[in-house]
């Protein structure tokens, strides 16, 4: 039986592992070799490397990071932050990831995904999705797709685009709810759960977690085949392990 | 002294397999001609990329034909995911396109996903290879009992044979062989590269695997 995925993500910048709450408040976590060891040996199903500092002059220092990774841990590695043309796709599976997340890019020039789930394959490539609720006139919730880490509002609908960039052929979409992101009260599990129904592409639940029950929560009511989660794993307050054994005990398949 | 031949056929990294065969114990070269496969002691063909690209890419590179010599002539093979798949008669990937027919079989796609079960394509992620009772496992795959091991794929092998199919895993209800092989080769549909503990234990086996 395939197993839910359970992916400690290490946002970076400048080369080392940062971690921040609701998109600020950036601390300093370590160094990502370090992080993906410990992470490996606590039997992680995959590492996901984002880089929040992406821009034209540290793309260099970022390949190093992943080359450097690839060579002590075996295992799968996605890898994104400011993917913009089929080069960066390249440059990032060349230096040893395994995948590349797509953000920003996607929203501008939705060809983009197109073209390279054509040339990499759908397993290839993952489409990151920031989703913030929104209301409008009273009307149901619905949440819609932000950019640059969050800042800027695209009226996008965010469950739509995820079908949309779906059927372009991503094969796995990373959804982030802003709003839950750093709050540690768990995952947004109507946006999850929309998202997971909506789309034949794989679905991996972020931004919120705070202890194992969310995960659970996540992988059945959320309907996700995955999840993400930062903070709760770098700060040691549970190891892997610790959360295979009760996702395991609840029902859920998972590889211990 | 003889090396472990990775077949380059220039799709993609060949970083973390090359990587993964060092630590298990190997001298790796990296293979680009035909010539370069005349002083090897196994041969590892990774899969990244399309069928039709990979076939393509080995047929006018002459590296086929090269690899299929050296199978007949015993060299210990293995496939990888799109390794393994090549391995077989044909594909349906983009057309029907040509392999090299080491063992008679078909590659096809998975039926369409069916998000509802929580069956969606790619199948990708940690699942099963399960072996059929009674009979031997395969030494290169005898680490794999009850571990997980690392799947990603849209299309999968079918060969002629039963007796070709040396392990098999379910996705969703739908079974399909991750593992074939004959004589002194094997394919397997999931990444040891990929696969932690699980996949170093069977690239080890490989490489002391006396077929």
């Amino acid at each position: 039986m395939l197993s839910k995925r359970i992916i400690p993500c290490l946002d970076v910048a400048h080369g080392r592992v940062v971690k921040g709450v609701q998109f600020v408040d950036i601390i300093d976590a370590g160094d990502p070799v370090e992080a993906a060891i410990r992470y490996d040996e606590q039997g992680a199903d995959e590492l996901c490397f984002l880089d929040i500092r992406a821009s034209h002059e540290s793309r260099d220092t970022l390949y190093h990071m992943v080359t450097d990774v690839a060579e002590h841990v075996f295992m799968p590695l996605t890898v994104g932050g400011g993917v913009k043309e089929i080069a960066d796709i390249e440059n990032l599976l060349h230096a040893g990831a395994d995948k590349v997340s797509i953000n920003t890019a996607a929203i501008f020039n939705p060809e983009f995904v197109k073209e390279a789930a054509e040339r990499f394959g759908s397993s290839t490539i993952v489409v990151a999705v920031d989703a913030k609720r929104v209301q409008k006139n009273g009307t149901d919730d619905h949440w819609e797709c932000f950019t640059h880490g969050g800042r800027k509002p695209t009226g996008i609908n965010a469950v739509e685009w995820a079908k949309r960039m779906s059927d372009y052929g991503a094969g796995e979409i990373l959804l982030t709810s802003m709003d839950c992101d750093g709050t540690k009260n768990g995952y947004d599990i109507p946006l999850t759960r929309a998202v997971a129904e909506a789309i034949p592409a794989n679905v991996i639940a972020s931004g919120g977690v705070g202890n194992l029950e969310h995960m659970a929560e996540g992988l059945t009511d959320g309907k996700a085949d995955a999840v993400l989660a930062a903070s709760i794993f770098h700060f040691g307050e549970y190891t892997i392990a610790e959360a295979k054994n009760y996702l395991a005990d609840k029902g859920i398949p998972v590889r211990i | 002294m003889k090396t472990i031949s990775l077949i380059d056929y220039g799709m993609g990294n060949m970083h973390s397999i090359a990587k993964a065969l060092e630590q298990a114990g190997g001298k790796v070269q990296l293979v680009k001609t035909p010539e370069e496969l005349d002083n090897t002691s196994r041969i590892v063909l990774p899969g990244v990329g399309a069928f039709r690209d990979c076939a393509a890419a080995l047929k006018a590179s002459g590296l086929g034909d090269a690899i299929k010599e050296k199978c007949a002539e015993g060299t210990p093979y293995l496939g990888i995911c799109l390794g393994m798949q090549v391995m077989l008669t044909s594909s349906r990937e983009f057309g029907l396109h040509s392999g090299l027919n080491l063992i008679r079989g078909t590659v096809k796609p998975f039926p369409e996903s069916h998000p509802e079960r929580g069956y969606k394509i790619p199948h990708m992620g940690w699942n099963d290879i399960l072996f059929a009772s009674g009979k031997e496992i395969h030494p290169v795959l005898k680490p794999l009992q009850k571990q997980q091991v690392y799947y990603v794929h849209s299309y999968y092998c079918a060969p002629e044979n039963p007796e070709h199919i040396l392990g098999v895993c379910s996705y969703g209800e739908f079974p399909f062989a991750s593992a074939i092989g004959r004589d002194n080769m094997v394919g397997v549909q999931f990444h040891p590269e990929k696969s932690q503990r699980a996949g170093m234990a069977l690239l080890e086996a490989f490489l002391k695997w006396n077929p």
